[in-house]
């Protein structure tokens, strides 16, 4: 029995009082390429970013590698939406792999010899070597979205949480971050993926999350990614889920009731 | 030019005082508006700058003085206070971010006017020259302000200096910042705190009116010169020390002339300058460039044309009228005339007595075109399947684009042809 990477226990997390996760509850083992695989809005960044402690929980908790998240922050990489930031910032490709060396304990101070060694070897293996001193406006979709990789690379990390890495990225992206994903799996590194594209999951995953707000299932692909589990995620919304989500959202009544205050 | 000179060497303390005082505000509003800047926080500046007013007044109700210090401590409060209201009510109303600027903006600065109106009709003996924080009072500042002004911009100067990482990272991924652990709250305390301190000081050069182009002016027109943070800092700096001279400089030469409007008239023109002549972001440049490139496809399309008129003649060397190159290929006859004077002049062709003919280094030149429009020509037909009678076009302009990378890439996945679809030997 391979030891958990990511235990996710009920969770509950609603954006301006509507809920996009429904207490959500999986285990991911160590060591495994894991998609997590939904339609559209069906909270799979949030559930991404609810791990990474970057919106307020309504309810529920995450532990990874059996520990809180900031006891284990530095073996934890995660990789936003390339569309998340401004790529018109004033910045070179090397400047911003580098910030995968920045940590809390270097704030202060300037980074060293081996910061710039592991940014280039990060560069390398997303074979984007000769655009080091490129300005990051001027690169493609896909060469965006290595440079991420590369800086997520060059935090040396053991759980990588990647947002859409396949997003809009041409053929030649897609198959060089695949490579990289393979490998770090080869090097017992676990990977838990957002990801878009059904045809490939089969392809890319070992194990994979189902989700629509609420979990479908979570297992081992050959188990979990059938037709029934994804009938029950993409074929429709459970009418009365629906409905009762409209009705907190009107009501504004919490979604979990406060503990020691009286309901 | 004399009174430049005598500007220059600062030897009246009016103006070494103006100058000095001036110089740190430009600074120091210059280095902290780059990072407003690029998080996109220009109309708070603007909030900010307003809703210090009020700040301005009550310090000097309660304490009676106009000592620069008290005031200073009355607008960082007042700043703060504008800040932590716009992030609550954007937080906990479904308002949305420019609404709630523009509502916070009005009434701490109405607050502001009417505490202002009413000190003035109060008839304090010290009251006079508050006014001056409307629209700053750049030519009466004292001593005691420089002195303030360069702890304040010492203090900025520091604090960007120690934290630059942070606030780089902060500006470009702030949930980034958060996932590996960086003290995100701490971060924007700081920069927020500095931005304030910044506004706060920078009024009593400009005044609360035109200080939000004080704080961003200098770092938009930076970020049209270069692609490096670093480079920016620098050069946002250097605007705003060079706009607040300028406008030193005029209020110097016409005594009636406000200094800190022209400060801002100055950081206007700096940015207009920057958005037209910046080598690469600027408009100029692009246009040149677009030029460049409209020239450059002239003389090559001129180069393939008498290629062709080659190799339908079978004939090396052989010389052509412009009659009868216009007659193989339409061109302006202006274009034309520009276009061989070019090719001339570099020695890719020859002249004698009105007929033309390319040298063997203008021919390899040829070569190179013709053949990189036949290989794209190939590879359309054969990897996109278009037909053979459709990929003309397209590989006309192509041919000026592809770079020789390119060309061997080309050359390689096709298995280095010998013939286009139109069973034109590629050369």
């Amino acid at each position: 029995m391979p030891k958990t990477a990511i235990e996710v226990h009920n969770l509950t997390v609603s954006y301006s009082q509507r809920p996009v996760l429904w207490d959500v509850d999986f285990s991911l083992p160590e060591g495994k390429l894991i998609g997590i695989v939904g339609p559209n809005g069906s909270g799979k960044t949030t559930l991404l970013k609810s791990i990474m402690g970057l919106v307020p929980l309504s309810g529920g908790f995450v532990r990874l590698f059996d520990q809180p998240l900031d006891e284990v922050r530095s073996q934890v990489s995660y990789v936003p939406q390339r569309e998340s930031v401004d790529w018109d910032f004033p910045a070179r490709v090397k400047d911003v792999v580098l910030m995968g060396r920045y940590r809390p304990q270097n704030l202060l101070r300037r980074l060293t010899r081996v910061d710039r060694e592991v940014a280039d070897w990060a560069l390398q293996q997303v074979r984007m070597q000769e655009f080091a001193q490129r300005q990051i406006s001027q690169l493609s979709g896909g060469q965006q979205q290595r440079v991420f990789i590369a800086r997520s690379l060059a935090q040396q990390a053991n759980l990588y949480l990647m947002d859409e890495p396949f997003a809009g990225v041409d053929a030649a992206s897609e198959k060089a971050i695949l490579d990289i994903l393979l490998e770090l799996k080869d090097r017992g590194k676990t990977l838990l993926i957002v990801h878009h594209d059904l045809n490939t999951v089969r392809r890319y995953f070992d194990w994979v999350v189902l989700m629509n707000t609420r979990l479908v299932a979570a297992g081992p692909v050959e188990e979990v990614f059938t037709e029934a589990n994804l009938q029950a995620a993409y074929g429709g919304q459970l009418t009365v889920l629906a409905q009762v989500v409209d009705r907190v959202q009107e009501g504004e009544f919490p979604v979990r009731e406060k503990k020691g205050k009286i309901g | 030019m004399k009174t430049l000179l005598e500007f220059l060497s600062l030897s009246d303390p009016n103006v070494r005082l103006v100058v000095l005082g001036t110089t740190l505000l430009g600074a120091g509003a210059g280095l902290v508006g780059v990072f407003t800047l690029l998080r996109k926080r220009a109309l708070l500046g603007d909030a900010v700058a307003h809703s210090i007013l009020p700040g301005v007044c009550l310090a000097f109700l309660v304490s009676q003085s106009k000592t620069p210090y008290i005031l200073l401590i009355g607008a960082v409060v007042a700043g703060w206070l504008s800040l932590l209201s716009i992030d609550f009510l954007v937080r906990r109303t479904k308002l949305k971010a420019d609404t709630v600027i523009g509502l916070v903006l009005s009434v701490f600065f109405g607050l502001g006017i009417w505490l202002l109106t009413s000190i003035q009709q109060s008839g304090a003996a010290s009251q006079s020259g508050l006014d001056k924080f409307l629209f700053g009072k750049a030519a009466s500042i004292t001593s005691q302000d420089v002195e303030l002004f360069a702890w304040v911009t010492l203090a900025l100067g520091l604090v960007l200096f120690f934290f630059y990482k942070g606030f780089k990272l902060l500006a470009f991924d702030g949930d980034f910042a958060r996932a590996i652990g960086m003290p995100v709250r701490l971060l924007e305390f700081l920069l927020s705190t500095v931005t304030v301190l910044s506004i706060a000081v920078g009024i009593q050069a400009v005044g609360v009116v035109l200080m939000a182009s004080l704080l961003i002016a200098p770092a938009a027109a930076a970020r049209f010169w270069t692609d490096r943070l670093s480079v920016m800092l620098v050069l946002a700096g250097a605007m705003g020390v060079l706009a607040a001279w300028a406008g030193a400089f005029v209020s110097y030469t016409a005594p009636s002339m406000p200094t800190g409007p022209w400060i801002v008239l100055a950081l206007a023109f700096l940015t207009g300058i920057s958005m037209l002549w910046a080598p690469k972001r600027g408009v100029l440049g692009r246009r040149l460039r677009q030029w460049r490139y409209t020239r450059k496809i002239a003389q090559e399309n001129l180069l393939k044309t008498l290629f062709q008129l080659e190799e339908l003649d079978g004939g090396e060397g052989a010389r052509y009228s412009r009659v009868a190159i216009l007659q193989h290929r339409e061109l302006e006859t202006a274009q034309l005339s520009v276009a061989l004077r070019a090719l001339k002049r570099r020695g890719w062709i020859e002249e004698s007595d009105g007929l033309w003919r390319m040298s063997p280094a203008g021919r390899e030149q040829a070569r190179q075109v013709v053949r990189r429009h036949r290989l794209w020509e190939l590879y359309l037909h054969q990897r996109l399947n278009l037909p053979a009678d459709h990929v003309h076009a397209g590989a006309e302009a192509m041919e000026h684009l592809l770079t020789p990378e390119l060309e061997n890439a080309l050359q390689k996945d096709l298995g280095f042809p010998v013939q286009d679809p139109h069973h034109s030997p590629i050369p």
